[in-house]
């Protein structure tokens, strides 16, 4: 009772530009700067793969609105796409955009639990973007040692070529680290405490709960990466011995604290992309996700394991063989519950009544293509495959055909399922699914043909094969000018998704609160929802997935309906 | 909402624990794995370099005894700060908050005077492996402490006026947890040959 007393204290006066728009502590604003960034950001992404992919496509040829691409620039053109992709696109939009979004409104509260920690996290992080972007600017250009940065390359200005750029990658990866951690620890928190009357262990909705444990393994597997950045950063600047050979230092060590994060990253983007791509399914088959506990104990499965298969990226960097055939077998169970994951999307779909509107269209297309991704990953989890595989093409479409289903298709999932609630109006459903045959086939234009460069022997970061006798193989520039239209063609439909999303805004059709009659609380309260979210706070009674139940007028039970 | 209004998400308790101790603890782990990572990394390489001996012998053990004698009675003050919250005299908890700190002041100070000889002996931190890891661990648990001052001295202040009491037991908390990085930092930088 003294919740509501305190709720109506909520009504103040409306909150200039500045206070309303950059210093607001409202959850679902804070959504927003987290997904305008993430958005602008893709769009530099896109524009680097861009460079790139003409460069490849067409050798030494003038790429129109960049210029000549010198070896330089196309290390800092690919080191910046895969920094930008992974730490600027993937993590804010799935996990903080959706995360801050959803949180709130699907547990039944007005607000994450400390909203000031939550501002300063996207304050932290949006600098951590300019420091990034900054770095395009300064002598010697951004940093070109990889989105890995391997010592010694990364260690030392002599032999990256870009002294000043690499260490502002390092500081604005720190930074964004920062600005995750506190989200994240907020998320945690927030879930744990602040849930509805009624809403038990079991009542969260998956993606809540996916994005729960993703940031906890983030939690957990960040802090070796900061401490060893911060190592990287006193053998950039201080001259200290920690990575590099000539001063004493071990180069494998960053190879093990980068990896120790970096493959729990993957779940950690990962499994927010489940997460989506469940509610959605569970709403557009009609029918209760089959497995809910399953599932999760199948998602903690993944992120107990992702915490041992590590060195599967280190097979050719000189450890133990005996070590690679325990990673081996490490990398090879963690299919396992992954797969079970996708069983229950495949079951949850089978005999529901599916509505193919373009939310589902982008999970189902999630499905397809992730598994391509999966399958392709046993090869390279092997170690004996992988000496062949290592570095080359093959590792390239393997990587984009598990994150280009994370980080693009499931955020269009998302995207399209919740901006009715988001912005009030629903989105152009012919445009939508133009976008999405647009994006998805082209999608696999640009990389099947890798897959086959690659296994032909095409190495990664290579600015030319024309350059070395032994790499030219002119019999597959066809295959790599393919998919560098298939990646001209992808972008351009692009502009029928931003099209869409800013026409949407205004001129599309007015939500109701509930557009696509589903059962979670976020759907209760109107389309956009107003500051504090819930005019009165809700009760929970029941699960999340309660479709197609025979006996009452709706084939759906909302979570909060008394009966 | 204004600043100071809190969210109801801020006084819900689902667990049962308050807010403010769950925030306190995940903070907590996500500081362990820091330090963790770094420790891991220096005990691998420690034990790989058996001549980083030689270097370990130059630290001043007893600066260090000293040190962590500071810092455990600091740890103590603040036990005793957080009875006094729970008994809700705010005042005697922030006289005893403040005492926390002054200890680890002293902390820091010594610190200061130890570094100053090891420099003046030549032994900065690219001198090799030890050195780097030497100042690089005792730097960042240098620079918790430092905050974790800092943060004791502002909640000591509302403590005075029996405001947020709820803060003296949580950065309690992180006091101990700066307490116990330091009581595996001694021996493996000092006494470890």
């Amino acid at each position: 009772m003294s919740e509501q007393v305190q709720h109506a204290g909520h009504d103040h006066p409306e909150p200039g530009f500045f206070l309303k728009y950059c210093w607001s502590t409202d959850h679902k604003m804070i959504a927003m700067q987290y997904l305008f960034t993430g958005m602008a950001m893709a769009m530099i992404g896109g524009f680097l793969a861009y460079v790139f992919r003409m460069q490849q496509g067409f050798p030494n040829h003038y790429v129109p609105g960049f210029g000549l691409v010198t070896p330089g620039r196309y290390n800092e053109v690919v080191t910046m796409h895969g920094t930008i992709m992974i730490f600027w696109v993937a993590m804010p939009v799935l996990i903080a955009a959706f995360g801050n979004y959803l949180i709130p409104l699907m547990i039944g509260c007005d607000d994450m639990a400390f909203p000031r920690i939550n501002r300063l996290s996207y304050q932290i992080f949006l600098l951590s973007a300019i420091v990034l972007l900054g770095s395009f600017l300064v002598k010697g250009g951004a940093f070109g040692g990889a989105w890995t940065a391997y010592p010694p390359l990364s260690a030392s200005g002599a032999y990256n070529l870009t002294p000043i750029g690499a260490t502002l990658w390092l500081l604005a990866v720190a930074l964004e680290f920062v600005a995750f951690l506190l989200g994240g620890i907020n998320f945690t928190v927030t879930v744990m405490n602040s849930r509805a009357p009624g809403m038990k262990m079991f009542d969260i909705p998956i993606l809540i709960w996916m994005i729960v444990l993703a940031t906890v393994i983030f939690m957990a597997s960040a802090g070796p990466l900061i401490a060893g950045a911060v190592m990287l950063l006193f053998d950039q600047t201080m001259a200290t011995g920690f990575y590099d050979p000539v001063r004493g230092g071990d180069p494998l060590l960053w190879q093990h604290l980068f990896w120790f994060f970096g493959h729990p990253e993957v779940y950690v983007v990962l499994l927010p992309a489940m997460g989506i791509v469940a509610e959605i399914i569970a709403v557009f088959a009609r029918k209760k996700l089959f497995g809910y506990k399953s599932m999760l104990y199948s998602t903690w499965g993944v992120g107990i394991l992702s915490f041992v298969v590590w060195a599967h990226h280190q097979f050719v960097a000189g450890i133990d063989p005996r070590m690679a055939n325990v990673f081996t077998v490490t990398t090879l169970l963690i299919s396992i519950p992954v797969a079970e994951l996708v069983f229950l999307y495949i079951a949850t779909l089978y005999g529901g009544s599916i509505r193919l509107d373009t939310p589902m269209l982008w999970a189902l297309g999630f499905l397809a293509e992730f598994l391509i991704g999966g399958v392709t990953g046993i090869f390279l989890g092997s170690s004996g495959t992988d000496i062949y595989l290592h570095d080359t093409y093959f590792l390239i479409a393997h990587f984009h055909y598990t994150f280009v289903p994370i980080a693009i298709i499931s955020v269009f999932a998302g995207i399209t399922f919740w901006y009715p609630k988001m912005f009030g109006r629903m989105m152009n459903e012919t445009l939508g699914k133009i976008h999405f045959w647009g994006t998805v086939i082209p999608f696999n234009v640009i990389f099947i043909p890798l897959f086959m460069t690659g296994m032909a022997g095409d190495q990664r970061r290579i600015y030319s094969y024309a350059q070395f006798a032994e790499q030219s193989r002119p019999a597959l520039q066809h295959l790599r000018t393919t998919s560098t239209i298939g990646l001209l063609v992808m972008l351009s439909f692009q502009l029928i998704f931003i099209f869409n999303f800013f026409w949407s805004m205004r001129n599309g059709k007015r939500a109701e609160a509930n557009p696509w009659r589903s059962t979670t609380l976020e759907w209760t309260v109107p389309s956009p929802p107003p500051h504090g979210n819930f005019a009165e706070l809700p009760t929970v009674y029941r699960g999340p997935y309660e479709y197609g139940l025979p006996g009452r007028a709706d084939d759906y039970w909302p979570q909060n309906a008394p009966n | 909402m204004s600043a100071t209004a809190k969210p109801i998400a801020n006084t819900r308790s689902v667990t049962g624990i308050p807010t403010a101790r769950l925030i306190t603890w995940w903070v907590i782990a996500s500081e362990i794995v820091i330090f963790g990572g770094l420790l891991a990394a220096y005990l691998m390489h420690r034990l790989g370099h058996p001549e980083w001996a030689a270097s370990a012998s130059h630290t001043n053990t007893w600066a260090g005894a000293f040190n962590t004698f500071v810092l455990l009675t600091s740890s103590l003050c603040a036990v005793l700060a957080h009875k006094a919250a729970d008994a809700l005299d705010g005042p005697r908890a922030a006289r005893l908050l403040r005492l926390t700190a002054l200890g680890g002041v002293i902390f820091l100070t010594v610190k200061g005077f130890e570094w100053t000889t090891d420099i003046r002996e030549g032994f900065v931190i690219s001198s090799g492996g030890f050195w780097s890891y030497y100042y690089t661990l005792a730097g960042l648990h240098g620079l918790h402490v430092l905050a974790g001052a800092v943060i004791m001295l502002i909640v000591a202040s509302d403590a005075a006026k029996n405001r947020e009491l709820q803060r003296v037991e949580c950065i309690g908390l992180y006091w101990h947890f700066v307490d116990i990085v330091w009581i595996f930092l001694f021996p493996l930088l000092y006494i470890a040959r």
